[in-house]
């Protein structure tokens, strides 16, 4: 990718597929990112309180995948990306030492508005699956 | 909560929370440099419009955006949230689900919707609505209830500058697939067994235990045996008690195993004893070493112990060999 510069409308077809992007992680990135999205909930960054509640480790909040949704997508298309909009499910917890390996492909294109779908799979399976809606310069 | 109408109860009391306002609530500060920083660099998002004011005046946004993912992050409530007062619904409705045990907690869901980018100096405000609460779901995680909020997000001036779909699933531990597989794979930590309720009528029985000594409480009034532990002979009336080793050895009175729910401190299937000792008293204890399809009334046991962490040793019950 760029971070100068931006893919344009006519450069992107259905089909396309997003560079992977494959995030280890880490103890570190879990509880760093957590607090980055201010969300102190214990499951996050307090292994014995995340298995009490049944977790065998604290795992990813959902700010942060969204949050790994919108740089998998923007290392792709650049900083001209216009988000318009980011529809995310949850399924497998993202725990310590695993690797989240996100792929994803453009599957519309209509009225100067690009859809890209997206999975983020970890070894338990698709921890995050979702679409986004974007505009590109023309 | 096993039986249907006391379930379909709740449920109708959930279900009055549906479309209740939880009200609005204002970001601590204006969306800043800073905290976009601390998002970018964990997040390991190098897209310069989030952190570079030259990058983004090049760029179709003109000016440093946050990064629009983080529209929920400037609303947080953060590390110890003040009370929102009696009456909020949101506090209402967590208080009751954690009321009847669903006191776990996981996101689900999150859709997003910008209207436009968000600046350095907007400062955000979300204003909340219950939209709807599920019945009781069988999940992966556990049984539970989803809940879905809307939420709308606009600068304190009014002007809207998205919205919010956002599901949680409040659920029980221990109560679902996950856990019942936990064990499977790479070191899987397993929380503890519960523990019991210790008090000074049975205390004696579990630190003979810790001791690997199976012990009958015994009336010196009467001298009649008795268990489980309680301060009062029902033969004689006396308060007066001590306590004598037992043999160990007994008799299967009767016995079940037990296959689901699965909690993750057990192992499955869990064969669970009425044990007959040769004193005459019963008690309730595992039996091992056996395969639970071959367990019979009647069969001869005997005692050994189980240490199942520093703090807990209980008895379990063998086949006589």
């Amino acid at each position: 990718m760029s971070t100068t510069t931006s893919l344009k409308y006519d450069d992107v077809n259905v089909g396309d597929e997003l560079p992977q992007l494959d995030i280890p992680l880490t103890r570190t990135l879990i509880v760093a990112t957590a607090i980055a999205s201010r969300d102190y909930q214990d499951v996050h960054h307090d292994p014995g309180l995340a298995q009490e509640r049944g977790s065998k480790d604290i795992f990813m909040n959902i700010l942060t995948s969204n949050g790994f949704v919108g740089r998998f997508v923007t290392d792709w298309a650049g900083p001209d990306t216009l988000f318009k909009s980011v529809k995310i499910r949850l399924g497998a917890p993202n725990y310590p030492g695993d690797t989240m390996v996100m792929t994803g492909s453009v599957t519309k294109k209509e009225d100067g508005v690009i859809e890209v779908s997206l999975r983020g799979a970890n070894s338990l399976g698709d921890h995050v699956t979702g679409t986004v809606l974007l505009e590109l310069p023309t | 909560m096993a039986d249907d109408a006391a379930k379909a109860a709740f449920l109708a009391k959930l279900k009055e929370f549906e479309g209740r306002e939880v009200g609005t609530q204002d970001g601590a500060d204006e969306v800043n440099q800073a905290m976009i920083r601390h998002w970018v660099e964990a997040m390991g998002d190098r897209n310069p419009v989030y952190t570079d004011a030259g990058a983004a005046e090049r760029s179709v946004h003109g000016q440093v955006i946050a990064p629009p993912v983080m529209m929920q992050a400037w609303v947080m409530r953060g590390i110890a949230p003040p009370s929102r007062g009696p009456g909020n619904a949101q506090d209402e409705l967590m208080a009751l689900v954690e009321s009847e045990g669903f006191t776990s907690v996981v996101a689900t869901n999150c859709e997003q919707e910008y209207d436009r980018m968000v600046h350095l100096g907007d400062h955000l405000r979300n204003r909340t609505v219950i939209d709807s609460v599920s019945e009781e779901k069988a999940t992966g995680l556990g049984v539970g209830h989803f809940i879905t909020t809307r939420v709308e997000y606009e600068t304190l001036e009014g002007e809207p500058v998205g919205r919010q779909m956002f599901r949680i699933l409040k659920f029980r531990a221990g109560t679902g697939r996950q856990a019942a597989s936990a064990g499977d794979g790479e070191e899987q930590a397993r929380p503890k067994r519960p523990r019991p309720a210790l008090n000074r009528d049975n205390q004696f029985w579990f630190d003979a235990a810790k001791e690997h000594r199976l012990v009958i409480q015994r009336c010196t009034g009467c001298q009649a045996l008795r268990h489980p532990p309680r301060p009062r002979c029902d033969k004689c009336g006396s308060y007066e008690w001590d306590a004598v080793d037992a043999s160990g050895r007994g008799t299967v009175y009767s016995f079940v195993v037990n296959h689901y729910p699965q909690v993750p401190s057990f192992d499955y299937p869990l064969a669970v004893g009425l044990i007959e000792l040769e004193e005459g008293t019963r008690l309730v204890a595992n039996i091992v070493g056996i395969d639970p399809s071959e367990i019979t009334v009647g069969m001869p046991v005997e005692v050994e112990f189980v240490d199942h962490d520093a703090d807990l040793t209980l008895p379990a019950f063998h086949p006589t060999k």
